[in-house]
């Protein structure tokens, strides 16, 4: 039995190994350099470069507005992008989920915005919100909801916002693939027993729907939270973190400090606090999902 | 059966015409703006329905190399189509072996060692890339394909473990029982009879890695900088950033780097949902 053992822990060993080696050695020295570049002074100019100073560049940013500005641009995107993306895609999907005619049609398209390329997403939106000849301006005129070309990336309240739709209109596909996908497996004869006994189609999406659907929409908010966390491509491509720095989000923001200014280590710091954050969300993460597979 | 009234599925019907067009007039007006003559995409008002197409710009992009900008997006093109399948058979033999591992065998450190590998897939690259950038420089590795595809990789492999292994627990032990009796070794209990059980699994998690590796932009921008590696992200990036200049000819660049998810999308829908709903945890 221990030989057994034995051998079995070799052979485990040995089909890790590839993995551990590609995965650890890309990774495992980098995350460790930043780490230590968090805690020393790696500005340019100065003259004693390299100099190990404790938390300080940890407490400058905790003490700067520009990190707290793009925390908080960043919760806003987050919030905002995944609540819109739940509501529309909750309905979407309880829409699909009736197999009424013409929704194979439906069906299969609504994971076409998905399948698209994030940079195509992005700089397809930058175009149409165009300030002289985006689609937007022109739809929005010939419907005489507007009377004037506007440019909507031009203030930093509605550029974020522009962004956000831009994610929603990729993203909630994903929302409605998993929805769907929980509805379909739900017993029809519980909605039929409600019915019989007189809930209408609202007490019954309050007290069936909703409660089906509570450890899909559990996951879905965690990892939509972590992707949000992480957004940059779709705001380097939109709105540069601009204008007025209205849409500088956190990753952004990291970017900045160490590949415009060449701030290493108030690069490494913002980083190391996103990777903060993201450990925290990734444990939440697990510890749903172990949970709701046990109650499952 | 429910019946719901009459005004009710009047109401169902028309928000369904209302999410159609909602999700599909962007990707309309992306196609349109690639085979409209760029004087139409800039006038005032502006015509929906095209007063005349053109292919050119589809024709310039795969047969044409005196067009600077169809040029660069046809070996970007190349670039991300060489770096996306490398990725994805590397990710799919290493993974699925750690993964099997994981799923199956007693080793020390085996939990452990599953959250490390989710939490590198978690972090975010900006938190690497710093150091990775000064340490590629001295390798004398940055702009090289191959650099990309074990950058890819590494976020990669811990995707396809985290998903495989949950395929590889659902498989009931007696197969591999019944192989062992028949004298099977390890090595072959996995290849005969584990790996064509998965196949619908290998199938999903293959199609996912590929897109993610298709889609990956932020390492691709900062460890390229010439048509040797870069890809097509980075390529439409560049000419998004510019304001003069055609506007057509980055749609139709959109609309080709889109073909591949496009079509996989529209072909292996069945594989796709699949694998998108294991990799969050629901099954």
């Amino acid at each position: 039995m221990t030989n057994f053992g034995r051998k079995e822990r070799i052979f485990a060993l040995k089909i890790i190994a590839p993995a551990i080696i590609i995965v650890f050695g890309v990774v495992i020295v980098p995350l460790v350099v930043t780490f230590i570049y968090s805690f020393q002074n790696m500005e340019l100019i100065s003259a004693n470069r390299g100099a190990f100073v404790g938390l300080d560049n940890y407490i400058n940013i905790l003490k700067s507005n520009d990190f707290w500005s793009s925390l908080w641009r960043t919760l806003y995107y987050s919030v905002a992008s995944i609540s819109l993306e739940l509501i529309l895609g909750v309905f979407i999907a309880l829409l699909l989920n009736e197999n009424l005619k013409g929704f194979g049609f439906l069906r299969v398209v609504i994971i076409f915005p998905w399948a698209l390329p994030t940079i195509v997403n992005a700089s397809m939106w930058k175009w149409i919100y165009h300030s002289s000849y985006g689609a937007l301006n022109a739809l929005l005129t010939q419907l005489g909801v507007i009377d004037k070309y506007q440019s909507w990336l031009g203030t930093p309240f509605s550029a974020m916002n522009m962004v956000i739709i831009a994610d929603v209109w990729k993203m909630t596909p994903i929302v409605v693939v998993f929805c769907l996908a929980t509805l379909q497996i739900v017993n029809k004869s519980s909605y039929e027993a409600a019915y019989v006994d007189g809930a209408n189609a609202v007490q019954r999406f309050l007290f069936l729907t909703l409660p089906y659907l509570r450890s899909t929409i559990l996951v879905l908010i965690v990892m939509r939270t972590l992707e949000t966390f992480k957004a940059f491509d779709i705001f380097y491509i939109i709105t540069r973190g601009g204008p007025a720095n209205g849409t500088k989000v956190l990753t952004y923001e990291a970017y900045l400090k160490a590949f415009s200014n060449l701030q290493y280590s108030k690069g490494a710091v913002i980083a190391y606090l996103i990777a903060f954050i993201i450990a925290l969300l990734t444990i939440a993460y697990t510890r749903i999902l172990e949970k709701e597979e046990d109650i499952i | 059966m429910i019946k719901h009234s009459k005004s009710f599925r009047c109401f169902q019907y028309v928000f369904a015409v209302v999410v159609t067009i909602f999700f599909l007039a962007p990707l309309y007006w992306l196609f349109i703006s690639s085979i409209s003559y760029r004087d139409d995409l800039i006038t005032t008002p502006l015509k929906f329905i095209p007063p005349a197409v053109t292919f050119s710009r589809y024709v310039d992009v795969f047969a044409n190399a005196d067009n600077e900008m169809a040029y660069v997006f046809r070996k970007a093109m190349e670039n991300s189509m060489i770096v996306s399948i490398s990725v994805t058979m590397l990710a799919l033999i290493v993974g699925n072996l750690a993964a099997y591992a994981f799923a199956r065998l007693r080793f020390p450190f085996r939990k452990h060692l599953i959250y490390l590998f989710l939490f590198t897939y978690m972090i975010p690259p900006i938190v690497i890339v710093i150091p990775l950038y000064l340490i590629l420089d001295s390798l004398k590795m940055l702009d090289q394909k191959l650099t990309l595809v074990l950058l890819y990789s590494s976020s990669v492999i811990p995707f396809v473990i985290w998903i495989m292994q949950s395929y590889f627990k659902s498989i009931s032990r007696e197969y591999e029982q019944a192989a062992e009796i028949d004298g099977c070794t390890k090595s072959q209990t996995l290849w005969y009879i584990i790996l064509p059980i998965v196949r619908a699994g290998l199938v999903s998690t293959g199609i996912l890695a590929f897109l993610i590796a298709w889609d990956e932009f932020f390492l691709s921008l900062i460890f390229t900088s010439t048509l040797n590696a870069k890809t097509i992200s980075v390529a439409i990036a560049e000419f998004t950033g510019k304001h003069t200049i055609d506007y057509g000819m980055i749609a139709t660049g959109g609309v080709i780097a889109s073909l591949p998810p496009l079509i996989i999308a529209a072909v292996f829908q069945k594989y796709l949902i699949q694998g998108m709903t294991a990799s969050g945890g629901t099954e």
